[in-house]
């Protein structure tokens, strides 16, 4: 069942020819779901979240709660929580009284209220600090106050825009596990804003990847990142080398490409890209399938090693091809030998099944 | 160093190395601040305790029942005094709050216009303030007689007088007091705090009430009490709109009757009052507000969307810019017109140049001019020394009693300009030793030191602000690096607060040239300044030769107002910090 669907929503702070900050996104959430919109500082993410809320109106386009259009809905009348970036907790208020107001708005009974927000408060792991300020608690005790001041009112929309970028890695990592079970739990669908490609990827049921106002592609996490639908979701999303080869033949889904070792390999297209023959294909390998070997193989592809970097659980090499769209590839190997060392040539080997043809 | 110290040092030599061991020296901070107590007390406390004894040397304490008896005159100025403080209050908050909530949170054609001279009203000097006033919205002012022709009625419409006249001057030059604070107040929160209330389902009505205005309280009661004291001070208002029965036209009345124990009682009861609010001010900023959790995200301005409003408004700004400008341009023109032409026509009849020729060339009446320049200059000179001195102290020193002299300063402030006056009149109209044993009541030097003791505290609001902004350790960096301590401040220091100092000193100076409040009460005729020339002129009807000298200080105040806007950095955060005091 859809929940939240935006039509073709664009919004311009400026009347004059700018670029939109946010342009023709057109998007549904399921009800339940829990989905991100996840994109590069700057790329409209914040502007469509606060759009839902109802804080901008679009200048153009429409926005639909199931089956009611709220594209023009004050915010105080849509039944949404929102988490902000920085919390917005009320100052002069208790803890308890934060996480009461929603409900003091609604009406609803004192029993009632004393008793949800002490539900609420446990839920967050909060028992016991009702009566405190709220300058004499830390920034993951205010970020769970806001969570439960968000969620206490039953929304029918939660919405959190960067609700951990303020927190440090190890509390971002254990904060997020409990929104995420938070959310299962109350299944209320939720719209959340991040930055961070990780963070998406963890949590998300579905992303909407975003550049420059733009929807770029939205689906589940495996799918933007083993099928990213153009260059910049192929980079954007972990680690990716994107090589421009010269097309030496096509079919309906698969395309072969002449490598620069001289070697041929033959790669995904979804849908053929209407590419052709003696067209540039941009062709997108994860650094862990890629395959180092010796310089010696035939039809590998040779190159220089510009970098090693050890990261625990693997080890990224990265070696200077000359040529391709980025000029040099990265690998990243889980036992490479010690003594692979910058400046030493080494052979990469690209598996078929592994490449993936993206849109430039 | 033993083979220094075992040479037995000069007399000259011993000071000069306890003086090079300057300002970490325990004993250092007494050596400089003790001067400045002694100033403060001299001038400031010293006078104020004089009152005291004038107001029980007739009749013991016979003249403070007055104020408890149900019947008398002291009792009803009180509460008129109160009375009309209170009402000021509120006609300025809703105002002042109305604004900054119209300009600081909308946008819309002729903002900016309002915004340029929505602080011109109040930077008008006090008397030639409540003339223009008058001469707008009192009986005889252009508006109501305006109304009177347009209408064809017999009486002028509208007209103010009495304390509603008091409370329309009181308004228009005190509401910034509120302005200025919620805006600060509303720039400071951040936006997303109202966002979440929105969010939750609160209506406009409910988030005003349950988060803007809580919010905002710190700022408006800070505001509040700083009306209420400037209101109770405020001594031309009544004056122009013949509100005998206040405690500042008490004191004045009692001492031109010669009834200076009366006069005495009057400031006592007037200087406490201002003191307790004071302490009171002191007290309710020390606590918490809430601004500090800004984090510099200034709010967006709403769009009027309405397409009525959308139309209004350039109209609506239009119109209050006029409101604004409405003061300075009655002095101006009646500064053209010619004097006794304008009886009983909307505005006056005929116009001339003779008004700004008459000051300038006849000596008599270009005296005042020269008297006023004399004595506010020797005032500033005397409120930087002392001024730069204690913000320094106050700010930088650590030494036994550093609030007091703190509090020394801000008493000068507080103390209305009726009751610095009587406060000299009684310490001084004999010889003492902070007078070097001349009575200085009667001589050229009274009014230098009036100005001195109520412009002093401009100067140390203007150089503690911007001292507030100087890192420490450069100071002391030039301490490391071999410069004395006298060094170190005149080279770094000083150096560095000079904007915020010449801001201040500028401040001072306008304020001198201004002055009248205290100036009526103990001028003499030789020292006439500028603004009891203008009220001589005006009881004369020379009104537009009053106005003439009025220009002057109004040309003065934007020229100083437009240099201070353009000095960097510290010269503007020190004009913000002095300005709050001022009025
Ligand atoms: N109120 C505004 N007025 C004018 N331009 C705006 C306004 N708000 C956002 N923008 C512009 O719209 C674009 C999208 O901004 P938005 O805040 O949605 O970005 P974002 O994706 O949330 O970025 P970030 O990750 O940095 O928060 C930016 O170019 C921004 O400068
Ligand atoms: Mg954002």
């Amino acid at each position: 069942m859809i929940d939240v669907k935006l039509e073709s929503v664009s919004k311009r702070f400026t009347r004059s020819g700018e670029a939109a900050a946010v342009d023709d996104v057109t998007l549904t959430i399921a009800a339940g779901e829990f989905f991100t919109l996840l994109g590069p500082s700057g790329c409209g993410k914040t502007t469509t979240l606060r759009m839902v809320a109802g804080f901008y109106f679009p200048t153009a386009g429409h926005i639909h709660f199931g089956e009611q259009d709220v594209t023009r809905l004050a915010p105080n009348k849509r039944d949404t929580g929102m988490v902000f970036q920085n919390y917005a907790l009320f100052p002069h208020m208790s803890v308890a009284q934060n996480v009461a107001y929603g409900l003091k708005v609604r009406k609803v009974s004192r029993a009632d209220t004393a008793r949800r927000v002490a539900q609420a408060l446990t839920e967050v792991h909060l028992d016991g600090y009702g009566t405190r300020r709220i300058d004499e608690l830390s920034g993951g005790q205010q970020q769970r106050v806001a969570l439960a001041r968000a969620l206490v009112i039953r929304p029918r929309t939660l919405l959190l825009d960067e609700p951990l970028s303020n927190l440090d890695a190890k509390l971002r990592e254990e904060t997020r596990t409990e929104i995420r079970r938070i959310q299962r739990e109350s299944g209320t669908t939720s719209l959340y804003v991040t930055h961070d490609q990780a963070e998406a990827m963890a949590m998300s049921d579905r992303i909407a990847v975003m550049r420059s106002g733009q929807v770029q592609q939205i689906g589940t996490p495996r799918e933007v990142y083993h099928e990213p639908a153009n260059a910049f979701v192929a980079r954007f999303i972990g680690r990716s080398n994107v090589l421009s080869l010269p097309v030496t033949s096509a079919e309906a889904t698969r395309v072969g490409v002449a490598l620069p070792g001289g070697g041929r390999v033959t790669a995904t297209a979804p849908d053929g890209h209407g590419l052709g023959e003696g067209d540039t294909a941009l062709v997108a390998a994860r650094p862990e399938h890629v395959v180092l070997v010796s310089p010696e193989e035939p039809d590998a592809i040779r190159g220089t090693v510009t970098g090693v970097e050890f990261t625990g659980m693997a080890t990224h090499v990265t070696v200077d091809i000359g040529a391709g769209a980025d000029g040099d590839v990265t690998v990243a190997a889980v036992d490479v030998p010690d003594r692979v060392d910058v400046g030493d040539r080494v052979g990469l080997r690209l598996p078929a099944e592994r490449l993936w043809v993206v849109r430039p | 160093m033993t083979a220094v110290s075992s040479t037995v040092p000069s007399r000259r030599g011993e000071w000069a190395r306890r003086l090079r061991g300057g300002a970490s020296a325990a004993w250092f901070p007494y050596l400089l601040v003790a001067p400045l107590v002694l100033i403060l007390w001299g001038y400031v406390v010293q006078p104020m305790l004089a009152t005291f004894a004038e107001s029980v040397s007739d009749d013991g304490t016979a003249n403070y029942t007055q104020f408890l008896t149900s019947s008398g005159v002291a009792r009803t100025s009180l509460i008129t005094s109160l009375v009309i403080s209170a009402a000021s209050v509120l006609l300025c908050g809703v105002v002042g709050v109305a604004m900054a909530f119209l300009l600081k949170r909308f946008s819309f054609a002729g903002r900016r216009l309002i915004e340029a001279f929505i602080l011109v009203p109040a930077a008008l000097p006090p008397l030639i303030g409540a003339i223009s006033f008058q001469l707008l919205y009192s009986e005889i002012g252009i508006l109501p007689r305006g109304l009177q022709q347009l209408l064809g009625t017999a009486q002028p419409v509208l007209a103010f007088d009495g304390i509603a006249g008091v409370l329309v001057v009181h308004t228009f030059t005190m509401y910034p007091f509120f302005y200025l604070a919620a805006s600060a107040a509303l720039a400071g929160f951040d936006p997303s705090i109202e966002e979440a209330a929105y969010n939750l389902g609160a209506g406009r009505i409910r988030v005003w009430r349950t988060v803007l205005l809580p919010m905002l309280t710190p700022a408006l009661v800070s505001a509040s009490l700083l009306v209420f004291m400037t209101s109770l001070a405020s001594y031309t208002a009544p004056l122009l709109f013949g509100v005998d029965q206040t405690m500042t036209m008490q004191i004045y009345i009692n001492r031109t009757n010669g009834d200076l124990p009366m006069a005495s009682t009057y400031a006592a009861v007037l200087g406490l009052v201002s003191i307790a609010f004071l302490l009171l001010m002191r007290w309710y900023e020390g606590r918490r507000s809430y601004l500090s959790q800004s984090k510099g995200v200034s709010a967006q301005r709403r769009e009027i969307a309405n397409p009525i409003g959308r139309w209004l408004a350039p109209v609506a700004s239009v119109l209050a810019a006029l409101v604004l400008l409405a003061p300075v341009a009655t002095i101006a023109l009646v500064a053209f017109s010619a004097d006794g032409s304008w009886t009983t026509e909307v505005i006056p009849s005929a116009y001339t140049m003779d008004n700004f020729v008459t000051i300038f060339s006849e000596p008599r009446a270009f005296e005042p001019i020269l008297n006023s320049l004399k004595m506010s200059v020797l005032a500033t000179a005397g409120c930087v020394v002392v001024g730069v001195l204690i913000a320094y102290a106050v700010r930088r020193l650590k030494f036994v009693g550093r609030s007091l002299l703190d509090v020394g300063v801000m008493i000068a402030w507080a103390l209305p300009g009726t009751v610095v006056a009587i406060n000299l009149i009684s310490a001084f109209s004999t010889g003492n030793g902070f007078s070097f044993g001349q009575a200085l009541i009667g001589t050229f030097w009274i009014l230098p030191l009036a100005y001195f003791v109520r412009f002093l505290p401009l100067v140390f609001r203007a150089s503690s602000a911007s001292l507030a902004l100087i890192d420490p350790s450069l100071e002391e960096a030039a301490r490391n690096l071999g410069a004395s301590w006298w060094r170190a401040f005149l080279s770094i220091t000083v150096r560095l607060m000079l904007p915020g100092v010449i801001v201040g000193a500028l401040l001072a100076f306008v304020h001198g040239v201004g002055e009248f409040v205290a100036s009526v009460l103990i001028y003499t005729s030789s020292t006439t300044p500028i603004s009891v020339a203008i009220n001589n002129r005006m009881y004369s009807f020379e009104i537009g030769t009053a106005a003439a000298y009025g220009m002057l200080q109004v040309v003065l105040i934007f020229v100083v107002m437009w240099f201070s806007g353009r000095l960097e950095g510290g010269g503007r955060a020190a004009s913000r910090g002095a300005e709050q005091w001022t009025n």
